[in-house]
């Protein structure tokens, strides 16, 4: 009853607009307009906010769980103290320059200043980017991918790196790597935008390339810059709870619905198909790693199905409003096999020691998931690419556009290139700065009590 | 007076009790405990990575006996402990000097 009210005034709006076209002034039409662009705004607007808050809740307590879970007990808290200090110290830095960088106005590479501590962005839509949404939706949704960017990183020098040293790589990483990447892929005018005249147009729906690859390859340089964990490997450095990762895993699961159906910033069709695709991507990427452990080692993990979920929710992010969602199954299924070959066998091999595998797992699901998208993204699903003529133009390799494959490469490249680089010469200038690591006695007494002066578990209290 | 000393699996603890209560065995203290006999642990794996677990978690019950106790209270640790297979565990038999109950100052047998 209460819906059919809040619908009446506009359905008897359009009916007397149907019924007397001619008695009707152009006055009453206009507002007849303004009431449905309203609604509209209104549906996609109630969508997006939701999805943005799904984002942050991926970050925490989402990302924050499933790593806590995987460190030992001494490290819980700085662990989850990295993913939580995030949140606020990357939205701080998004409103204040970090979505300007991003998505004003700029050059190729990298955004303008126009948006500078939020200036012009305000309720009204921002038709560049989302025609119905109020631009502050936007801005907001995407200041939570910059939560979980930097996040994501932290996974792979878990247990070792100084707290001051996370905070200042941090926020130089986020203005140095993630904005003009985000600025290049997603920006107006952005070099690897193909839905704003990029010079080489790549397909990332949600952000394989801006989050995944760019957080993977610049978790690997992290790894390789400060070396292993004391003891690593020879002594056993077992999760210390892994109900809590499982708990976490779940969160994330959910949150990416938020992240990928929500990447479609509106609430119709294109919003359901890339949820399926998430679901699906994230079910057979469990499946894959599962039953890949199985064979190779006899014994079906908890860790390992959760991680091949979480292998597969990466590689269907650039993909998911793209590809049919069937599609999702190969995507997934392929993504958990690559990130398992990668994380429990190419790994051991190489000798680094990426605490989390935030390398394994985010590098490698998302070019995995990149690549894919090339092959499978079709006009059939996303007709938002148009030529001038206005007729919708051929995506990836099965609408014929085999080329796009190159250009995903290419995208990849760029990415990594950018998160490599970037990583590497903040990481030596956050050395000489502060120093990266912790002492070798507070890497032995754990991080909770050397840096945070508390601990995770004290049962006598 | 004798303490015993067992060393056994977490989960027959509870069958250990009762026949501990059967023999007569009024106090007892049971703490959790981590170590390897001939057993020598399991390994686990995660991410692909194995790890061998040598100290495994078990459960050691102490009592303190009156000297003439000793072979029956054993008897019956052993029987209730015991499932044949390599990790039952080992039970120890020390002399104990002295015994106080700390609420009346009460000595020896009585204390216990």
């Amino acid at each position: 009853m209460l819906r059919k009210a809040a619908r009446y005034p506009i359905y008897i709006g359009l009916l007397s607009g149907c019924a007397f076209p001619s008695q009707m002034s152009a006055a009453s039409h206009e507002a007849i307009m303004d009431a449905i662009r309203a609604a509209e705004l209104s549906a996609h607007n109630s969508w997006v906010l939701i999805s943005a808050a799904l984002v942050l809740m991926m970050t925490g307590p989402g990302l924050a769980l499933f790593y806590g879970g995987l460190v030992r007990k001494k490290n819980v808290l700085g662990t989850m103290m990295h993913s939580f200090c995030l949140m606020a110290v990357a939205s701080v830095l998004w409103a204040v320059i970090g979505y300007s960088l991003a998505f004003a106005e700029g050059s190729p590479l990298v955004g303008g200043l126009k948006y500078a501590l939020l200036r012009d962005v305000g309720m009204e839509p921002n038709p560049t980017y989302a025609a119905g949404l109020p631009h502050l939706t936007f801005m907001a949704f995407q200041m939570m991918f910059a939560v979980i960017t930097p996040a994501l990183i932290s996974g792979a020098f878990a247990e070792r790196m100084k707290f001051s040293a996370m905070l200042l790589f941090m926020v130089l990483w986020l203005l140095v790597v993630y904005s003009p990447l985000a600025h290049m892929v997603w920006g107006s005018g952005g070099l690897l935008n193909a839905f704003s005249g990029g010079l080489i147009p790549c397909l990332d729906f949600a952000g394989g390339t801006v989050v995944h690859i760019s957080s993977g390859v610049s978790a690997l340089v992290c790894a390789l810059v400060l070396g292993k964990r004391l003891g690593y490997p020879h002594e056993p450095i077992r999760p210390h709870n892994l109900p809590l990762s499982v708990a976490g895993a779940c969160l994330l699961w959910i949150g990416w619905f938020g992240f990928n159906a929500g990447s479609a910033l509106s609430s119709g069709g294109l919003a359901a198909s890339a949820f399926v695709a998430t679901q699906l991507g994230a079910a057979s990427g469990a499946l894959a790693w599962m039953l890949a452990e199985w064979a190779h080692n006899k014994k079906p993990s908890t860790l390992g199905a959760i991680t091949g979920a979480v292998a597969g929710l990466v590689a269907i992010t650039p993909a998911a409003g793209f590809v049919f969602p069937i599609h999702g199954l190969i995507i997934g299924a392929a993504a958990g096999l690559a990130c398992y070959l990668m994380v429990a066998k190419a790994k051991a091999r190489w000798g680094y020691d990426d605490s989390l595998d935030a390398f394994g797992v985010h590098g490698v699901g998302g070019t995995v998931g990149a690549l894919l998208t090339g092959v499978f993204a079709t006009r059939a699903v996303n007709a938002g690419l148009v030529d001038p003529s206005g007729a919708a133009l051929p995506l990836g390799w099965i609408d014929g556009n085999a080329v796009q494959l190159l250009r995903q490469l290419f995208g990849v490249l760029v990415a990594s290139a950018l998160a490599a680089a970037g990583t590497a010469i903040l990481l030596r200038l956050v050395d000489w700065l502060v120093g990266l690591r912790v002492d070798p006695e507070d890497e032995i007494r754990g991080l909770d009590l050397a840096l945070h002066g508390e601990e995770a578990y004290s049962l006598e209290s | 007076m004798k303490k015993i000393e067992a060393i056994i699996q977490p989960f027959k603890l509870e069958e250990v009790k009762q026949a501990l209560a059967a023999a007569g065995v009024g106090g007892m203290t049971v703490t959790e405990v981590r170590g390897h006999g001939r057993q020598k642990g399991h390994t686990e794996i995660y991410r692909g990575r194995e790890y061998v677990i040598d100290l495994i978690a078990k459960v050691k019950v102490e009592v303190v006996i009156p000297d003439d106790r000793v072979d029956e209270v054993i008897d019956a640790i052993a029987s209730a402990a015991r499932t044949g297979r390599i990790g039952d565990g080992k039970i120890f038999v020390t002399d104990v000097i002295e015994a106080v109950r700390i609420r009346n100052n009460e000595r020896g047998q009585a204390a216990l």
